[in-house]
């Protein structure tokens, strides 16, 4: 049992690794929400100005 | 499948892998209970090997037929060989120091497999450097297909240098049935994670390059 905290150790930094990615992935989805939001505005505000509208 | 059923497939099969590292696999007599890295050091460092091989199809593929959708699965893989990558350089350390006494030794596995990591750290580096270049997919695809040439090198590095040179074992160690019932269970769960964070940042991608065009697009019509 003398290494039970390498292997706590390792088993932690894997998780950490894992979730760390994971966390990334959420990050850059939530700022394609807020690109994809701009975008719509935008659009909107192009259909505003065109002179069919 | 759905993607929420994958999902708990995953889960229950990394349930299952845990439960067998932790609960019922026997203790390896000669180094202890810390032979049970083993369960995911070695799945990790597959999983990375089967991402790089990907990074060389994907960039093979893009320069056959230049449609975005390799681009995409070459940059995804990398990402995740990487992160794969850095879980094996992370836990093979921490295992090495109880077994041989030290954490690094620049013996051939260890060496060839930090190059191989820091190769590809530089493939996204790269890609992300020329992110809004036109060349950036072909350049990249070029890079993938010359790195994956260390792939092999990690893999049979064990017989291509002396003997004496190595603190790996040989590949292909037998092992007690119990133990190679949990070594497939974990590299069933690792694969299985391995392909659902694949699509999830496949998605991710062909959603960023969508936003992309419409944000380009627009600001043509402006």
């Amino acid at each position: 049992m003398d290494n039970l905290h390498f292997l706590f150790a390792a088993f932690a930094a894997m998780w950490i690794v894992l979730f760390s990615y994971l966390m990334r992935l959420n990050r850059r989805t939530g700022e394609l929400g807020r690109q994809l939001e701009e975008l719509e505005l935008k659009l909107l505000e192009q259909k505003g100005d065109s002179p069919d509208s | 499948m759905r993607s929420t059923s994958f999902s708990y497939l995953i889960f229950a099969t990394m349930l299952i892998a845990l439960g067998a590292i932790f609960l019922w696999v026997p203790t390896e007599q000669e180094m202890g209970i810390i032979q049970r890295i083993f369960y995911f050091h070695v799945p990790s460092a597959i999983c990375a090997f089967i991402a790089f091989f990907l990074v060389f199809v994907g960039s093979v593929q893009y320069l056959r037929t230049r449609e975005d959708k390799w681009d995409r699965l070459a940059l995804c893989a990398a990402e995740l060989g990487v992160v794969f990558g850095l879980i094996v350089l992370i836990s093979g350390p921490l295992w090495a120091k109880p077994v041989w006494g030290v954490y690094w030794r620049w013996e051939p596995r260890l060496t060839s497999m930090l190059i191989t990591f820091t190769i590809y750290a530089a493939y996204l580096m790269v890609r992300d450097y020329g992110a809004h270049s036109t060349q950036a997919p072909r350049l990249g695809a070029v890079f993938g297909i010359l790195a994956f040439v260390n792939v092999p090198l990690v893999y049979y590095s064990v017989d291509l240098w002396a003997a004496d040179q190595q603190l790996h074992p040989p590949r292909n160690v037998e092992l007690a049935p119990a133990m190679l019932y949990t070594k497939w269970i974990c590299y069933a769960a690792f694969f299985l994670l391995l392909l659902r964070l694949l699509a999830q940042r496949m998605e991710l991608a062909r959603i960023e390059t969508a936003v992309a065009r419409l944000r380009q697009k627009l600001s043509d019509e402006v």
